[in-house]
């Protein structure tokens, strides 16, 4: 990467990146993690673009050149094989995929999703459970919940176990980066960490269903004293997450706003994952289905 | 009686499927009726329904896939116009509508739309760049013909009868699974595609066994031309793919139908068994899809540049490379799903890896071109478009094969700007090239250059008008398949995407009057020769349309260009080789198994779908019975006559030596 025209193109990506701003995707980094998945997108770009860039002018060129029409073009309609030119055009894209290996094998193994980030201040832990459509957020060291929004201490990391009490889905924070699926009857995980305080666009990345595109989130990450005046926001609530509101909360529903829930069953989690609490039910009916009916009323 | 079907199937609350079944209905109603009224029915019966040759059945491939390419964009419209309107708003497809759309734009346009144009176009063209008279087992591929159209049909009537899967192109459970999908879609989806699958397993058989026991006299493996190779791995692919298809969708069935739990967590199932058989599968279908289309710009770069194509050698070894390589690359589609780091280095590395032989393609296209003398025909200017989009699109798949990006950008709009930019590049531009390259090989007639270059433009420039946006879109986070949005950043892109697909839609309109103005224009566009491009490989050798029979006698094959030698030979004596000593000529007789089987499939998936169980049976017991009496039926072949065969190819040696003749006037012009 240390190549001047390889540079100068970053550089140009780059350029586009004020585009993004504020948009809450992954152009707009502001975690480590993402803001090092943004890194590598532009470098893996910038070394791809100093080949496919000339590549198409070269294309595009002899494709103009060589016409019909052109008087000046030197005809050698006898050039079929050459092996220098074999060589070098196996060479070019040979070269180009090695270098590209050694950003993804480096790049694979530092931003592994599983692997606990570093830092001087502790982990936040926290449970995810997708329900349709819906996100479900528990913290277990604190015992409480919430739904539809996620809220952290900002410059700290936050591990997240991570399942889903019905369809897959995929929990993603863009600007925080990277995602993971969750599946139901199994724990995958995922480590992010936010720079600063802010407000951050969360959302299902995998089609779940007709609520699908309901199913987003905010992340709000906040100072630790901001946080620990929420936890205790929320321990004053009313709501209580046990297995009876757990199982009227994983029927297919979308929230219009968030909520919370002072108390949750400490075993909760573990009971969804493996399944002694049931897969949540799907819809009682659709069309063709048992009995065929409309579909039933949301 | 009815099993599960009753008048509530219909949706009747909604009136734009209705309406828009409605209107296929009346169109195919008068196409019907006007052919049985002109009395087309017997000659439609006998000369194209029961064909078994090569050439009338890839024909008919084609045109089932254009008209599904067509229904398919209708999809594509309806999804784009949606998520212009439906930003903080509902639009006007609500989400269980919105999601059979999407669903079905995707199955339509890979399965019943791109699959068949491809298939068609090396069922008519393998054979003669063969140099052979039909494929291995003609009747056979006239029953893989038919069941790919009764599998298409399951899809349509599912409009109107029911409701098509609401879970994407790929069916993931659990969603697919029977407590989350009770409807019929997913059971549509299933028995379509299991009936049109083995129709296309047996069509990649026939054509394996083709290219690998029928070639002309002379014609080794290296100097099959580079279609024939590109069809043959495409075919290999095909062959190998294909029953992991057919055994995922079983599993899925018994899943749906009894209960079993391959693909849910409890009982020892597990989903991601299904995402990782379904892509063993769906990524070798994605080479499946672009080889022959690598094939099809091979011999229509090398035609316009007037030249033989650069490194041979090379392209069938990064054609295998492609073949080989791509069954190894299918976890790179779930990076996301949680697998360590070494799994997800090493398919990040393979899937980079395809773009070495990609590259060095690219490469060879650019070293035919270069000191060539290129003709900018329609075909010709597709293929220039084809090499830009392709390395465009090509880059963005490798960035997606690096994981750590890929964690960011799966299943974002830029993920479908990019596989739409690869397909609709590739293998869409592809099957419209070799469309316009190999029209007058199929009718004698060429198609229309102004309609087909102004198509060419519209198309090009919406592709890049739709999909540019869209990559942008994802870049800031837009997932695919949302129904509606509230981040005012990704509207404007949104919007955009939609002007694009405006002008797509102009590049299509443009594709219809050219067919149509070509067709009016028929006698004006008429090609004699049998040689409308100066080409280079053995299918220009023969009459346009060629007889039943192919060619009169085999060629006998020398080197890798045996046309070209025997036209430069035949110009440079001034004489057409002599006169050979015609023999009868031997062809397969035409059957109605093909059809009536499909028939009969097409009845027994629909009652598997409503549980109609003794239609089920009933269906199946006429489908089996239909390849029994096939099986008895002894007289198979007829035989043209010496007589004939002299006659039609005197016809054509006759237009050759006014061909000839002109070449020599021309040569003596001063230059």
């Amino acid at each position: 990467m240390n190549s001047g025209p390889q540079r100068r193109l970053a550089s140009i990506v780059l350029l586009a990146a004020p585009l993004a701003a504020c948009s809450g995707g992954p152009l707009d980094p502001h975690g480590p993690i993402a803001e090092q998945q943004r890194l590598l997108i532009f470098n893996a770009l910038a070394v791809m673009l100093a080949i496919v860039i000339p590549t198409i002018l070269v294309a595009v060129g002899f494709a103009w050149w060589f016409r019909e029409g052109n008087p000046r073009a030197k005809r050698r309609p006898d050039f079929v094989y050459s092996g220098r030119v074999e060589i070098v055009m196996w060479a070019i894209p040979l070269l180009t995929v090695i270098f590209l290996s050694g950003l993804i094998w480096t790049g694979t193994y530092n931003l592994d999703p599983y692997k606990r980030l570093v830092s001087d201040r502790p982990t936040t832990e926290v449970q995810v459970v997708a329900l349709d459509w819906k996100w479900l957020f528990i913290y277990p060291e604190q015992r409480i919940a919430s739904v539809n929004e996620l809220v952290v201490p900002a410059g700290a990391p936050v591990h997240f176990d991570m399942t889903s009490a019905s369809v897959m889905n995929t929990f993603s924070i863009p600007q925080l980066g990277g995602m993971i699926y969750v599946m139901n009857g199994m724990v995958t995980q995922i480590n992010l960490q936010a720079n600063h305080p802010g407000e951050f666009y969360g959302r299902s990345a995998h089609f779940s269903g007709d609520g699908f595109s309901n199913m987003r989130f905010t992340t709000r990450a906040v100072t630790e004293d901001d946080f620990a005046r929420w936890v205790e926001g929320v321990r004053g609530g009313e709501q209580v997450l046990d297995r009876a509101a757990y199982e009227e909360l994983m029927k297919q529903s979308i929230p219009e706003r968030p909520f919370t829930f002072r108390d949750v069953d400490p075993h909760l989690f573990h009971a969804v994952t493996t399944q002694r609490i049931p897969p949540a039910p799907g819809p009682s009916e659709g069309r063709g289905g048992p009995g065929i009916q409309e579909r039933a009323q949301k | 009686m009815l099993g599960k079907l009753t008048w509530d199937a219909v949706p009747w609350d909604q009136p734009i499927p209705l309406v828009a079944a409605g209107v296929v209905g009346l169109i195919l109603l008068g196409v019907i009726g006007w052919i049985v009224v002109k009395g087309y029915l017997p000659y439609l019966w006998r000369e194209w329904i029961t064909s078994v040759d090569h050439k009338r059945i890839g024909v008919m491939y084609t045109l089932l896939g254009l008209v599904m390419l067509l229904r398919g964009f209708v999809d594509a419209i309806m999804m784009r116009s949606q998520q212009a309107l439906a930003y903080q708003a509902a639009g006007y497809l609500p989400p269980e509508h919105y999601n059979q759309v999407f669903s079905a734009h995707g199955v339509i346009m890979i399965f019943f739309g791109a699959m068949p144009v491809i298939i068609g176009l090396m069922n008519f063209v393998v054979p003669l760049q063969l140099g052979i008279r039909d494929v291995a087992f003609p009747t056979l591929n006239s029953v893989s013909f038919w069941l790919t159209a009764s599998g298409a049909l399951l899809v349509n009537i599912s409009l109107v009868v029911g409701e098509f899967a609401r879970t994407g192109w790929l069916p993931y459970p659990p969603l697919s699974e029977v407590s989350y999908s009770p409807g019929v879609g997913p059971d549509y989806y299933v028995w379509a595609l299991q009936i049109s699958g083995i129709g296309t397993l047996m069509s990649g058989i026939n054509l394996v066994t083709t290219i690998l026991k029928m070639r002309a006299p002379g014609m080794g493996y290296f100097r099959m031309p580079m279609f024939c190779w590109t069809a043959l791995t495409s075919n290999l692919l095909i062959v190998a793919a294909f029953p992991i298809l057919t055994a995922t969708l079983a599993m899925l069935t018994l899943d749906r139908y009894l209960g079993f739990h391959f693909f849910t967590n409890e009982a020892g199932g597990n989903m991601m068994m299904f995402e990782n058989l379904i892509w063993a599968w769906g990524h070798p279908e994605v080479y499946i899809l672009l080889l022959p289309a690598l094939g099809i710009f091979s011999e229509i770069i090398s035609c316009f540049s007037g030249k033989p194509l650069f490194g041979y050698r090379s392209m069938v070894l990064a054609t295998l490379w492609i073949c080989l390589n791509g069954f190894m690359t299918w976890l790179h589609h779930f990076f996301t799903m949680g697998a360590g780091p070494g799994v997800n280095t090493a398919f990040g590395i393979s899937t980079a890896l395809i773009s070495v032989a990609t590259g060095v393609k690219v490469f060879n296209y650019i070293f035919t071109m270069y000191g060539g003398t290129i003709r900018y025909t329609t075909p010709m200017l597709w293929a220039v478009g084809f090499i830009v989009a392709f390395v465009i699109g090509g880059m963005t798949g490798v960035l997606l094969a690096v994981p750590p990006a890929d964690w960011q950008l799966h299943n974002s709009l830029f993920l479908v700007a990019h596989f739409h930019n690869v397909i609709i590049g590739s293998t869409v531009f592809g099957a419209f090239a070799g469309l316009t390259f190999w029209f007058p090989k199929a009718f004698g007639f060429k198609l229309d250059e102004t309609w087909g270059k102004r198509a060419f433009w519209f198309t090009f420039g919406g592709l890049w008008a739709t999909f540019l946006p869209l990559y942008m879109a994802g870049l800031l986070g837009m997932t695919r398949r949302m129904q509606q949005y509230d981040v005012p950043e990704w509207r404007p892109w949104v919007l955009a995407a939609g002007v694009g697909t405006i002008v797509i839609f102009i590049g299509v309109a443009c594709q219809v009057i050219q067919l149509v103005v070509s067709i009016r224009n028929r006698h004006a566009l008429r090609d004699e020769t049998g040689d409308p491009w100066d080409g280079r490989s053995l299918e220009w050798s023969t009459t346009s349309p060629p007889p039943a029979f192919n060619f009169a006698i085999m060629p006998n094959v020398k080197d890798e260009e045996p046309y070209w030698t025997i036209k430069q030979k035949a110009i440079e004596s001034q004489n057409l080789a002599d006169e050979p000593d015609y023999k009868p000529v031997h062809m397969p007789r035409n059957s109605p198994t093909g059809f009536i089987c499909a028939f009969f499939s097409t009845i027994t998936g629909f009652a598997l779908i409503w549980l109609i169980w003794w239609m089920v049976i009933a269906g199946l017991v006429a489908a089996f019975a239909t390849f029994v009496v096939f099986a008895w039926w002894d007289k198979r072949e007829y035989e043209i006559p010496a007589e004939e065969v002299r006659r039609l190819d005197r016809e054509r040696r006759a237009a050759r030596q006014v061909w000839l003749r002109d070449k020599a006037a021309s040569l003596e012009e001063p230059a």
